[in-house]
Formats: structure tokens, sequence, C-alpha cells
């Protein structure tokens, strides 16, 4: 039953792909057989608990028919998955997997349904984008809860969107593709391929670039700032009072 | 130097008994010190160690020099830095190395000086307390009579209250001197416009195309797939000739869920293309772009206030201190595929006016 249930998915999957070939990014290298009985393998021993034997989803997890091997690679190459336990979300933690038994968990995912695929390097070079072009985009469609320097921020009932500096270029892009968790998903329609390596190159300049108004207090804005300030601006303040008034020896 | 009825005590020491209070002019403003407090017991004056010691003294004398020649340092560093490191356009390092070191300097030369002061006033100036005694406030009978004097002698000389043209004349023109500022603030609202139908409408029409933020390029219904949220500002709006202000009251989110995820009043039924619904990004709580779109939870929070949305129920607040739902914009697609709006948003966007109903 749920064998046929996935084989009707991955068929509407598939046509969908086909009419709409815009959303699959970067076309997956074709995998070997061996690399998808691989991953098989590995999936049944450590994903299928919650996704289930045939990557359809449980009431614990969601079905990974058609979420392409892109999601797989940032899912599990930033060790969010698999997750150590129930939460508002997978949080981020050393990765569980080698290389290859990611590049093989993806290609076995990917050969269930065609889905985003893991983008070709060309998208992912920072010094060939558009900084500026990358900033505008950024800030309407990312800074409302990344921060608009890429510092993270909070989110509903314990959720949260992490912050961007040292992931790598290949992660900020699959999660554009893929909408991990409460992120939305941004297909290459909505921000072109190209758009997406310029949020990159964006990225990497205010990472590499310190902030022009000094130390950055972790570009969090004004808690931070007014924190500091509160602390340490009055703390000051309420020392030099002190000591004006205190009789000298 | 003002006039001063203490009878000759200008400055007394609180150790000596020459704290008299004398009654003087009239009893309504003079001081009367029937509630007078007895000394509570404050300590005896104790003599501080620069008084005791010349050592001290001199080292003190030191260190308030010392500090006073920091500040002159903290002056000159901050003009070398100014000339060490010139801002370069290219490198925003420059910026940094720039503000922090004159802003080091001039606070040296700031700080040093307050700090010097400072302890120059409680180490070495004089410090035996004293009290300087209150004196009466009303002046004596002589001071009231010339004051009076000088005032009638200025009303005749010049002529204020006999020419009486002249004194309303120029009472006229004082009143009417602010008046231009009347026009010119009215002149920064809008003009021969109504403001309430300005912020009741918004660059939404039927038939306007629904077009990404911020190249202007239009939404196929198909681009827009399950969990994808679009950033969406009207068509034309790049080229409109107030395009911020219109971008302050048009700006949208298109979102996309399962239509079985949807509850959907029957009044709105047409207003969403198969699970692909708009809602308005201003915050009906104070106006910020409410854009924090969970695609799991289907929340939408504000980043100001925490104000929270509930997509799946037509953007009802969950959470926070918004009192209105989002406006929803209807839309539908048009011959080309491509979204378009049905009309504006049927009720004004953003914070609550008066005139708001």
């Amino acid at each position: 039953m749920i064998a046929l249930i996935a084989i009707g998915l991955s068929f509407t999957g598939g046509a969908y792909a086909a009419f709409n070939t815009s959303t699959a990014s970067a076309a997956p290298a074709a995998a070997s057989q061996q690399s998808v009985d691989q991953g098989k393998k590995l999936f049944m021993s450590n994903c299928a608990t919650c996704h289930g034997l045939s990557a359809s989803g449980t009431t614990n997890g969601p079905s990974l028919i058609g979420v392409g091997a892109a999601a797989v690679d940032f899912q599990v190459g930033t060790g969010r998955m698999p997750m150590a336990m129930n939460g508002p979300q997978a949080q981020q933690k050393p990765v569980q997997f080698t290389g290859s038994d990611i590049t093989a968990l993806a290609d076995y995912v990917a050969s269930l349904a065609p889905g985003p695929g893991i983008p070709n390097a060309s998208l992912l070079d920072a010094t060939q984008g558009n900084a500026a072009n990358g900033g505008a985009l950024f800030r309407t469609n990312c800074a409302m809860c990344h921060n608009v320097a890429g510092a993270g921020g909070a989110l509903t009932e314990g959720k949260f969107a992490p912050a961007l500096s040292g992931v790598s270029a290949q992660h900020i892009y699959e999660a554009m593709v893929t909408g991990p968790q409460n992120m939305p998903v941004f297909n290459d329609s909505n921000i072109s391929p190209s758009g997406k390596r310029d949020i990159i190159t964006y990225l990497t300049y205010i990472e590499k670039n310190p902030s022009p108004g000094g130390y950055a207090l972790g570009d969090l804005g004004p808690v931070a700032e007014g924190l500091f300030i509160w602390i340490f601006g009055l703390g000051a303040i309420i020392a030099l009072t002190v000591w004006i008034t205190a009789k000298s020896n | 130097m003002a006039q001063d009825d203490n009878g000759g005590h200008e400055l007394t020491t609180a150790n000596s008994s020459a704290v008299e209070h004398v009654r003087v002019g009239d009893p309504g403003t003079a001081v009367v010190p029937q509630d007078a407090v007895p000394n509570p017991g404050f300590p005896t004056h104790r003599p501080r160690i620069t008084d005791l010691d010349p050592k001290k003294q001199r080292r003190a004398e030191r260190v308030v020099y010392t500090l006073f020649y920091l500040s002159i340092v903290g002056s000159i560093w901050a003009i070398a830095a100014y000339m060490m490191f010139p801002i370069e356009s290219s490198d925003p390092g420059s910026v940094r190395l720039n503000t922090l070191f004159i802003g080091l300097g001039i606070a040296l030369a700031l700080l040093a000086i307050g700090i010097g002061a400072v302890h120059w006033g409680k180490a070495l100036m004089y410090e035996q307390e004293g009290i300087d005694l209150r004196h009466p406030v009303r002046a004596s009978e002589d001071t009231i009579e010339r004051a009076v004097e000088i005032f009638q002698e200025a009303d005749q000389e010049s002529g204020f209250s006999r020419r009486s043209v002249v004194r309303n004349s120029l009472i006229g023109a004082l009143i009417a001197f602010p008046l231009p500022a009347i026009v010119l603030f009215r002149g920064l609202g809008p003009q021969n416009q109504d403001p309430v139908a300005l912020l009741s409408h918004t660059m939404w029409k039927a038939g306007t195309r629904l077009t990404r933020d911020p190249e202007g390029t239009p939404i196929k219904a198909a681009d827009v797939t399950l969990g994808s949220a679009f950033h969406v500002i009207p068509e034309g709006l790049n080229e409109a000739p107030d395009r911020l202000e219109e971008k302050a009251k048009a700006a949208v989110l298109l979102m996309r869920l399962k239509p079985a995820d949807m509850f959907v009043s029957p009044a709105r039924r047409t207003w969403n293309y198969d699970g692909i619904v708009a809602y308005s990004k201003i915050c009906t709580h104070v106006g910020c772009p409410v854009a924090l779109y969970e695609q799991q939870t289907h929340h939408l929070l504000c980043p100001c206030h925490q104000s929270q949305f509930d997509i799946t129920h037509e953007a009802q607040v969950i959470f926070g201190p918004a009192k209105r739902p989002l406006p929803q914009l209807p839309i539908t697609v048009d011959a080309e595929g491509y979204l378009v709006a049905r009309s504006d948003f049927t009720e004004p966007v953003g914070p609550s006016f008066w005139e708001r109903n």
C-alpha cells in the first residue's frame, strides 16, 4: 500500500518536475546504483524510524518523496538530521555521517522522486556574484528572519532563524531551494540561481569585512546594544557619581 | 551682585555658633526658623590626608596636572589619528579605525579634564563645610519703590501706554509673525487630497499584476510552489513617482498553503487561488513589515512587537498587541497565468487612525 502511494507520489512529482523544470535547479549528477543501494541501507537503519520505510513519512516525520538531494545534503550535512530529540526545531550539531555516506543518502532520496539537486559549483562561487544585488535580495527576502547582517533572530515558540556566518555556500544555496523546517522555499522562479549566488556573495562580503561602526556586539541590534549601554554605560556613570560625591581621604 | 539681606553673614562655618536666623522683612516671605532642625549628629570635621601630609598634597597636585597634560595628549592624538587613519572609500575597516582612534583621543581629552578637575576639587581645594544662609525673597521697600519708578519712567519715555496705535500695531505684528508656520506645516501634508482616502486606498487595482520585490517581474501561479513565500509589490511600482510612499502601503506577502489546511470564510471564497494567498505586509499594530513566515506552522510573526498572525485562519491575530487581522488582497490569475489582484484591499492597511472604521 505504502509502496503504491510512493509510486503514485513519485509519478506525480516526476510529472510536475517535467512540467516545471525551472524549479529543479542543477540536475543531480547521475548517481550510481551502488551509491543508491548504500544510501537505502543507511536510510533504513538511521532514518526510517521517523520518515517511514519508504520515506513517505509517518506521524513523527515528514515525507521525503521529492525533497531532493539538496534537502538531504543540507539536513544531514549540517548535523540537523538525524535529530537528537524532539524540539521546536532540529538544531545544528556535529555531523553524524561521513561525506560519502551523506552522498549515498542524498542519492537514495533523490532516486525516489525528482527534486532539487546539489547545486553546481559555479552557482556557489562568491567571487562571481554581485554583492549589491545580493544585499537588495537579502534585505527583501531574508533579513526579516535572519537579521540584516545575517546574525539570526528569534521566531515563535522557541524556533529561531540561525546565524549565517560560517555556513558554507552550498548549504546556504540548498536551504534557499529546499526551505528546511519553517524556512519558506525560495525556488528558482522566486530568486534566480544567479540571484542566489549574489546573496552568497553578499553574505561572504559582510562576513569578511568588519563593521564600520566599531565592535558589532553580535550584530543583534537594539537588544544587545541596549543591554551593553545599560550595564556598562550606566555602570560607569554610577561609579563616577559615587566617586564624585564620596569624601576625599 | 545680588542684594543680600543676611545682615553681613554671607558664609559661616558649620562648627561656629554664628548661625543665627534673623527675622527680616515680611512674615510671608522671610525665613522664619521656627522649625529649625537641631544638628542630627553630623560627624565632626575630619581633615583630609592631603591637609595633614605635605607629601600627599604634592602627590595629588602631580596627579591633577598629569591628568590635564594627558588631556592635551588626547587632543593631539585625535588630530594625529585623523591623519594616520584616513577613511578609504573601498574599505569599511578604515572607517572603523578612523572612528575608533579619533574617539579614543577625544574621550581621553575630555575625561582627563573632568577627572582632573574633580580630583582637584576633592583633594586640594578648600574643604571646610559651610552654611550659606537663605535670605528673604522679598526685596527691601526702597528697591521695590525704585523698580516701580524705573518702569514708570520707561513707560513715560517710550510712550508705550500713550501711543496706543504704535503699541497695538506692534502686538499685532508679533501675533502675525508665527502664522506662516501654519502654512508651512500644512504644506508637509498631502495637497488637495483627502488624507483619509489616501490611507484607505493603495496602488492595487483590479487586474494589477503581482510582481517580485525588488525586480518588479510578474509571478505565475505555477512559480509559487508549496511552502514558498514571495515578497510582492504591485506592477509598475518601481516607475511610480512616489515609489516609497506607495510601497509602504502596497507591500504584500504571497504564500502557498495546501487548500485543505486553510479556513476560508464564505465571503472570501474567491480571494485565494488554489491555496495561494496574499496578505498585506504592514502590521495592523504600528505598521512594521510582518514577513517572518513559518512555512510549517503557517504563523506570520511581526519582529517589532511579536504579534502573530495565523495564515490558515485568514491572518487572525493569535498573539501580541495587534488588534486586527492583516488585510487580505483578493487575487486570481489572468489569461496568461500571471497572478493579478481582483481589487484593492477591502479595508485600510496598516495601523489604526482616527477615521478608520
